[in-house]
């Protein structure tokens, strides 16, 4: 057992996740309707390659990838593509996204499934197929994993040392991974071999927090009776050392740069979830079709579910029996989550939980006092970031400070705001300062596009101006170079090579002026207000070139 | 007395002259100053500010022709940011030029002749198309400026506010009760 | 329910419990006072109380804040309580009102209220008053059995709000100096330091009495640090500093100079290296600048008590350190995860 490190801050909320791991994982019925988000990964949406009406098998890729950072979708299930379009998706924001909905013909006929062998396939290939088997993290990233395993930022991926199998799930409530970690332990090592083969990593550590001692002995007894040379790493209980950072520097000691990625200090990471859809990938040629889920809080069945995706959330729920009292529900956990807009949306790759939730479970927080300035946020964060000065300066909107202050290290892990006395919303703060910034990076490369181009776009007409200029002269100096001609005088060497010169400007000359005439000049049949109106146009235009010219040319000091 | 003053003479000399000398030395060509503004303006090349474009509205803030409250697109915060720049205060916008929704150009390609006359409105070639072919918006690089609306002769552009989506959607300014709900 | 936002969960803490563990922290020592220097001082302190929370609540309405949120917050009643502990306990009653409602109403509120003061507001209160009216400020109670008479209860009541004494009986007979005080005197007199402590104010360590209230204190001060409502930094680098120069003063010249121990327990030495400095808002929030915080307000300290003209300093090291807290913050913020060891 090799030793284990420590990250700064921390925090220990209640776990409760005894409720749900009472029963094993149920598999849920088909559901009537099926909603199949485009975008159910980091990066771009896939686009639809299906169209309603269209029949459709279980498996089968309904949306092709597009972009570098991008995933396939595929049906759930057989049946016919009734719709493709806007459907409200589970986003914190509650506006709607391209779907497809489905609706299952009840047969779950299969697209012929190829299993492959991995040992025996180039590893670019094997990335290529994960992409087109939508296989991404399933820890709540959602990023794709054949991005994970390609060599970036001129490393070769031999760099890799340390494989790590993230099963630490620290959010209080959650328990998929615990529980696919207890049933299906073999598929997840397996799935670990087979990244393990593709990253070429010498090491395999599996985190699992100590309070899931069932998940780390079945685990174990996998690794044996798989014989593979893993390690099964019993981690202290505390939030959030399931982040992959603070994972990292648990199992290895090593902290990943800031700005950098895990891969740059020779390690990777992929959630158990994920490596068990890889296994199911390559052994079974199954596409990513179902997820684990939890349904727990104030429900009277809590437990875990094995769903598929595009199951309507309601549906999930209404099996677990919301008490009375239910006032809302949660997506993810209760310290990173947020509340569900509408239990009208499709479960998505991204869904690991959903908690129903009482005043009685979950009470309104008292009122939001101002910063203490008392420091426990500084002392729970793993990031050993100063976050009441990150409030501070986001609440002021000065955002160049917030990330002068190292915004952008910050993993939203809500361990400042769970400890705050004063009850303030600190993730939200970061949050929001976080996707103003980014707006504004964007917007900030549009304004630089746009100058770029307007200032292209200047300087051909400035050119087009000159070569027109020039035509003028090369007709002149035509007309001067005939006179001579016409009074006998023998043409000169130099002549006759100036003569060269004026017929290439001639040709040149015609062919524009012959360009210029097939330009039409769509001014017939116009009323006497669009004439005016242009001619308005032009004026504006002229005077604005006219106003441009002087400051240009002569700048007052 | 009279050396204090020798003393604080020689330190302005000294001083003056490292003053002098780093202006010599550092002096920077061009007009910084107009780059800087011209790199907070939004880049939208409208017009609206009077002047033809952005880069001239720049040199007319940095030469102290020009206001700094001219340029809708740019919004309070294009000003704030002016204010900033310029060590000023920032003031509210005229009455006849207030910021409006951010917007792409839109060609109704059933209308369109296409006689190329908002192509050579368009002042970031974001329209495509050639001579009686119908043109669209490259919306990408639209930057919303509306020139080409006018120079249409049949009227078939017309703008639509960009709207809010799932990858465009930002988290927003918490807000909460100071007095708990009763 | 609109405005609920993650994390979700209840929170382990609230404002107000950490401020009401922080007033019970300061009972042992209050209960020291009474037991040396009778019951007057709780009647400073019910009168603090009432002045706090009312120009508090006064300060809320008139800023267009809510009340009850604040009031509940216990903050005001802090600054109260170690307001009055700093202040003679005989001094008049309308010393101890006007001195809380400047700490409330200037020093808290007119900074922008609770989290924005910049200085402690006790601290403020307290310059305030030892500036103002020095005389009732160093109208201190002999301790139990030694002052020539001990006034009853009612005696000190009708003392503090009529300013009547008993007939007979001179404001000399009942109040004496402090134990700091008395050796700033004599020492000024070219008296040894051992001939000094044998006079009969001295107990065991400091002054007789007030040396039982510094332990009072400082039981409370490391119940706070066991409930980890205050971390150990600044009481450490305060006292540590204190100890440090006393030591090396009294080695050097243990005929003028007092041990380390007996600037411990004398003045406000606990109560400012566990309740005071310890205020969150004033201070620093880095670990590295609650070092540095500390030990510039012990040097000061101890200075101020050594050479200064005040026989104690912890008021004025207080605030004079509170004024360089943004400084010393933003020189010493935490290096963050995944840039440690490298250049920032
Ligand atoms: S925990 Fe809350 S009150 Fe304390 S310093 Fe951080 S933000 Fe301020
Ligand atoms: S949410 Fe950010 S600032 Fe708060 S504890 Fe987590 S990493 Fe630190
Ligand atoms: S008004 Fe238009 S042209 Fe003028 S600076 Fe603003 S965006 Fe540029």
């Amino acid at each position: 057992m090799s030793a284990l490190f420590k990250f700064h801050g921390g925090v220990h909320p209640p776990t409760h996740k005894t409720e749900s791991t009472a029963t094993p994982i149920t598999r849920l019925p088909l559901p009537a309707r099926l909603v199949v988000p485009f975008r159910q990964h980091a990066g771009d949406a896939a686009i639809p390659i299906v169209k309603p009406g269209d029949h459709v098998l279980k498996g089968q890729l309904i949306g092709e990838p597009q972009g570098f950072v991008s995933s396939a979708v595929h049906a759930p299930t057989s049946g016919v593509i009734e719709f493709i379009g806007p459907h409200p998706v589970a986003h914190p924001s509650g506006l709607p996204d391209i779907c497809a909905v489905l609706i299952p013909d009840g047969k779950e006929s299969w697209i012929e499934k190829v299993s492959v062998d991995y040992r025996n396939t180039p590893i670019a290939g094997l990335r290529e197929h994960l992409r087109m088997a939508g296989i991404v993290g399933l820890g709540g990233a959602v990023f794709p994993s054949d991005i994970k395993l390609r060599p970036l930022r001129g490393h070769s991926i031999q760099n890799i040392e340390v494989l790590i199998l993230n099963g630490a799930e620290c959010e209080p409530y959650i328990t998929c991974d615990d529980m696919l970690m207890r049933e299906r332990a073999a598929e997840v090592v397996r799935g670990g071999e087979i990244l393990r083969f593709m990253l070429g990593a010498g090491k395999v550590l599996i985190g699992i927090e100590d309070n899931k001692p069932e998940a780390i002995a079945a685990m174990r007894a996998a690794v044996q009776a798989e014989g593979l040379p893993f390690e099964v790493a019993e981690i202290p209980t505390l939030y959030p050392s399931g982040s992959a950072k603070q994972l990292i520097r648990v199992l290895t000691g090593r902290e990943v740069p800031s700005g950098e990625l895990p891969t740059d200090i020779g390690v990777q990471s992929f959630n158990v979830a994920t490596a068990y859809s890889v296994a199911r990938c390559f052994e079974q040629g199954e596409p990513m079709l179902s997820r684990i889920v939890t349904v727990t809080g104030n429900v009277t069945q809590p437990r875990n579910y094995e769903v598929l995706l595009g199951t309507p959330i309601a549906d999930l729920l209404a099996h677990s029996e919301p008490k009375t009292d239910t006032r809302g529900y949660l997506m993810g956990g209760p310290m990173m989550g947020t509340p569900l807009p509408s239990t009208d949306v499709p479960l998505v790759k991204a869904s690991n939980c959903f908690i129903a939730m009482s005043d009685a479970l979950f009470p309104a927080p008292p009122a939001t006092l101002p910063c203490i300035r008392c420091g426990r946020c500084a002392d729970a964060c793993p990031a050993d970031l100063q976050p009441m000065d990150l409030y501070w300066f986001a609440r002021a909107k000065d955002f160049g400070k917030t990330q002068s202050y190292h915004l952008f290290d910050c993993i939203e892990c809500g361990a400042c705001a769970y400890v705050c006395p004063s009850h303030i919303p600190l993730v939200q703060y970061y949050r929001f300062a976080k996707s103003e910034i980014r707006a504004r990076e964007q917007d900030k490369l549009s304004a630089d596009r746009a100058r770029e181009r307007h200032e292209y776009r200047e300087f051909r007409m400035e050119r087009e101006k000159r070569e027109k200029e020039e035509k003028l002269r090369a007709k002149e100096r035509a007309a001067q170079a005939t006179k001579p001609a016409a009074t006998g005088e023998v043409p000169t060497a130099s002549d006759a090579a100036a003569e060269a010169q004026r017929k290439i400007q001639d040709a040149l000359a015609q062919a524009k002026a012959q360009a210029a005439e097939a330009q039409p000049r769509n001014t017939e049949n116009l009323t006497p207000e669009q004439l005016a109106e242009i001619a308005e146009i032009e004026a504006r235009r002229a005077r604005i070139r006219e106003l441009a010219k002087s400051d240009v040319e002569a700048p007052k000091e | 007395m009279l050396a204090a003053l020798l003393a604080m003479s020689a330190i302005a000399i000294v001083l003056g002259a490292v003053l002098g000398y780093s202006a010599i030395k550092f002096r920077v060509d061009g007009n910084p100053l107009a780059d800087k503004i011209d790199a907070v303006l939004p880049q939208t090349q409208c017009g609206q500010c009077g002047y033809p474009g952005c880069r001239p509205y720049a040199d007319a803030i940095a030469n102290g022709e020009a206001d700094i409250n001219l340029c809708p697109p740019g919004g309070e915060e294009g000003i704030q940011k002016l204010a900033e720049l310029l060590g000023v205060e920032p003031k509210p916008f005229g009455s006849d030029a207030q910021p409006k929704p951010k917007s792409v150009a839109f060609i109704d390609e059933n209308t369109c002749i296409g006689c190329t006359l908002c192509i050579q409105a368009c002042p970031v070639d974001a329209i495509s198309g050639a001579a009686k072919q119908m043109h669209t918006i490259i919306a990408a690089e639209c930057t919303g400026c509306e020139l080409c609306l006018p120079p249409c002769p049949v009227d078939c552009i017309s703008m639509l506010p960009l709207e809010e989506n799932v990858a465009n959607w930002k988290w927003k300014y918490p807000v909460y009760a100071l007095r708990p709900s009763k | 329910m609109a405005a609920f936002f993650s994390p979700f969960l209840s929170k382990p803490d609230t404002v107000s419990r950490i401020m009401l563990q922080v007033l019970l922290a300061l009972l042992p020592g209050i209960a020291m006072y009474v037991w040396y220097f009778g019951p007057a001082i709780l009647v400073s302190i019910s009168l603090a109380s009432i002045t706090a929370l009312g120009t508090e609540a006064l300060m809320l309405k008139l800023r267009d804040r809510p009340v009850a949120p604040f009031l509940k917050d216990h903050s005001a009643l802090l600054t109260g309580w170690l307001l009055a502990l700093s202040i003679p306990p005989l001094a008049p009653w309308w010393l101890v009102v006007v001195g809380t409602a400047f700490c409330i109403v200037v020093a808290k509120h007119l900074y922008g209220g609770l989290g924005n003061n910049l200085f402690n507001p006790a601290m403020v209160g307290f310059a305030v008053l030892i500036i103002s009216f020095p005389a009732q400020m160093t109208q201190w109670i002999s301790p139990h059995g030694l002052g020539q008479i001990e006034l009853t209860f009612a005696d000190q009541l009708r003392y503090m709000f009529l300013g009547i004494l008993p007939p007979n009986v001179t404001l000399d007979a009942i109040t004496m100096a402090t134990p700091l005080d008395t050796l700033k005197t004599h020492l000024h007199l070219d008296e040894p330091i051992r001939q000094i402590l044998d006079m009969p104010i001295y107990g065991r360590l400091a002054g007789q009495g007030s040396e039982m209230v510094s332990w009072g204190f400082l039981a409370g001060g490391l119940y706070l640090m066991a409930r980890r409502i205050i971390s150990w930094h600044i009481p450490l680098a305060y006292l540590g500093t204190i100890f440090a120069m006393a030591g090396i003063f009294h080695l050097a010249d243990p005929a003028h100079y007092v041990t380390p121990l007996f600037h411990w327990f004398s003045g406000a030495a606990m109560l400012g290296a566990f309740f005071i400095l310890t205020d969150p808002v004033s201070s620093p929030t880095t670990h590295h600048g609650k070092l540095i915080f500390a030990a510039g307000a012990g040097l000061i300290t101890y200075l101020i008590r050594a050479f200064g003209g005040f026989p104690d300093g912890t008021a004025f090291a207080t605030l004079l350190m509170n004024i360089c807290v943004p400084l010393i913050v933003l020189y010493t913020q935490p290096k963050i995860f995944g840039r440690k060891g490298r250049k920032p």
